[in-house]
């Protein structure tokens, strides 16, 4: 941030790609509308990832767990107990909160590549303990809540989560909310020390600020963010499995925020966004070329995150905001 | 002078790497208001005792007493709280960040948390007027001459409003007239909080110093006067009479 603040066209310019995203489903042929409203939902974990890795400079390899919390934390008790789906939201980012809050005592304890090997580690119990539990969870195969199971219904009041439109607005509605928590963090004061963390942690010790605190803070918020996503994704698509605790979910939000550019408000969205119809393209261009090879577009994916790192180290908002846009968030 | 207590008192301070003993029971008292030097030859143990006294590092042995209060485990953080400001030897400001952003830090940190945005950005361009830097204040702190990031590096910690501000070899790397602006610029802060500085520029020290404490081999060797250092033949021994570099 500096002394002279444009604080007008930043708020205009989130507005503006909120109201975007509301009207897109109107214009949007059937499979984008799907696309975009699961996009969105991502582009929140993405959100929540980049708190913690643009912001405050904290590299986790093990954001899956906080995903996954959600995730479970939501879908079990609807699956298992039959709660309702307001409850069962509420309680899967409690999960990720607590998850984050204890994973971050122990973690933050060290920094840099053992910070990265122990977030890994606690991602990987995590990801066992999804398929140990298998009576639970049924593992790799996963759960599916039925239509019912996903209906808000009260004497005034009838959502159905399964319908298509009613899952977009939903999507949009956890988009708006995050992407606007992610802005006033960043233009707040907390957002200001985090950076000044990630810059020189020394030096922001000895202006007196309290790093260990304030790490943990950025790694609760981050981890409820990311929660909200896996919550909101069971609640939406209706499937938990144990693939979305593996490290894949670890390594993608870190992908869609060095695309998109981190510590930019924008990035992680524009960046899943792009990685994810990357993904999709790829997928039926190798299909067409190598017909029967059956090729993984994870390698694509690969080759997107060396050619990145190599020539867009800030990714695509970073850069603008380098050449062109200073005021950029 | 014995009745009036001390801002700071250390008490048979001690810190050691390994064998070395990098600082060997020190007893400091540093006066309200006061400015005083601490100079001693390269590994003396200048950085390490102030590196005690603001917290960045723990004593092996001894007591640290600001205001009259015992902070020896006081983490570094509320230390700065209490009081006590440290500007690092070698330049340590946020080279990626705004030249205004290193500053607002420091005037966030001692703000009330329902200061406004207009009023932080008032006293953190204050603060850069302070030291000539106002005009700079968009700039990235990186892009900044050399001279002027040591200013912005004294900047961060008067934001601090410290009442003990310890200035780890401001001088180092200046030009002659950056220097003279600076022996300024000290006198003016000395008139409201306690400076306690290192310095290896006698001309500076002389200047500026009400008092120096001498260090040698981890252990205070003299402590009075610029004029009564000058004239003991232990410091001109260690120090003085030796360094030509100065």
């Amino acid at each position: 941030m500096n002394a002279s603040d444009r604080a007008v066209p930043v708020w205009l310019l989130h507005l503006a790609v909120i109201a975007a995203l509301w009207g897109a489903q109107f214009v949007l042929p059937d499979y984008h509308h799907g696309i975009l409203a699961r996009v969105m939902v991502l582009a929140c974990f993405a959100m929540g990832y980049n708190i913690l890795f643009g912001y405050a400079g904290l590299l986790s390899l093990g954001h899956a767990m906080f995903f996954a919390a959600g995730l479970y934390g939501a879908g079990l008790p609807i699956y298992h107990f039959g709660w309702h789906v307001v409850p069962s939201f509420a309680f899967g980012i409690g999960c990720g909160a607590l998850l984050a809050l204890t994973v971050g005592m122990l973690a933050l304890r060290t920094a840099g590549v053992a910070f990265m090997i122990v977030t890994l580690m606690f991602a990987q119990v995590g990801n066992l303990m999804t398929l140990w539990m298998a009576d639970w969870t049924r593992g790799d195969e996963g759960l599916t809540l039925s239509r019912p199971e996903r209906i808000i219904e009260s004497a005034t009041v009838f959502i159905d989560l399964t319908n298509r439109d009613t899952r977009y607005v939903a999507a949009w509605l956890l988009l708006s909310a995050v992407l606007l928590i992610t802005l006033v963090i960043a233009r707040s004061p907390f957002g200001r020390v985090l950076v000044a963390i990630r810059e020189n942690e020394e030096r922001t010790r000895m202006l007196g600020f309290n790093t260990y605190a304030n790490k943990l803070s950025a790694m609760v918020i981050s981890g409820a963010i990311s929660a909200a996503a896996g919550a909101a994704y069971v609640l939406l698509f209706g499937y938990m499995g144990a693939t979305f605790a593996s490290i894949q979910y670890s390594i993608l939000p870190l992908l869609w925020v060095l695309l998109g550019g981190a510590a930019t408000t924008l990035g992680p969205l524009l960046g899943a966004l792009l990685m994810f119809y990357l993904a999709e393209l790829s997928n039926d261009a190798l299909n067409a070329w190598f017909p029967g090879a059956n090729l993984s577009q994870i390698g694509i994916v690969g080759v997107a995150l060396v050619l990145l790192v190599l020539f867009f180290p800030k990714g695509i908002l970073g850069s603008v905001r380098e050449r062109w846009l200073g005021w950029l968030p | 002078m014995a009745a009036v207590t001390p801002l700071l008192s250390t008490r048979n301070l001690c810190r050691s790497f390994g064998g070395l003993k990098a600082v060997d029971n020190v007893d400091l008292d540093v006066m309200r208001g006061e400015i005083r030097a601490i100079i001693g030859p390269n590994g003396a143990g200048k950085t390490t005792l102030v590196s005690l006294i603001c917290g960045r590092i723990a004593p092996s042995a001894g007591s640290i007493v600001f205001e009259g209060r015992d902070i020896t485990s006081t983490p570094a953080h509320k230390r700065v709280g209490l009081g006590i400001a440290y500007t690092f030897q070698i330049t340590s400001i946020y080279p990626n960040l705004s030249v205004f952003d290193n500053v607002a830090l420091p005037v966030q940190r001692i703000s009330h948390a329902h200061v406004s945005s207009r009023g932080l950005k008032a006293r953190a361009m204050h603060a850069l007027e302070r030291v000539g830097l106002a005009g700079e204040a968009d700039k990235t702190a990186g892009a900044l001459a050399y001279g002027h990031q040591r200013l912005l590096e004294v900047a961060m910690g008067l934001s601090l409003r410290p009442r003990l501000l310890i200035l780890d070899e401001p001088t180092q790397g200046l030009s002659d007239g950056e220097i003279e602006n600076f022996v300024r610029l000290v006198r003016e802060i000395g008139e409201r909080a306690t400076v306690l500085l290192i310095e290896h520029n006698m001309d500076v020290v002389m200047q500026l110093a009400e008092q120096i404490t001498v260090l040698n081999f981890g252990k205070v060797l003299a402590q009075g006067t610029p004029d009564a250092i000058r004239a003991d033949a232990r410091v001109q021994d260690a120090y003085l009479g030796t360094g030509g570099d100065d």
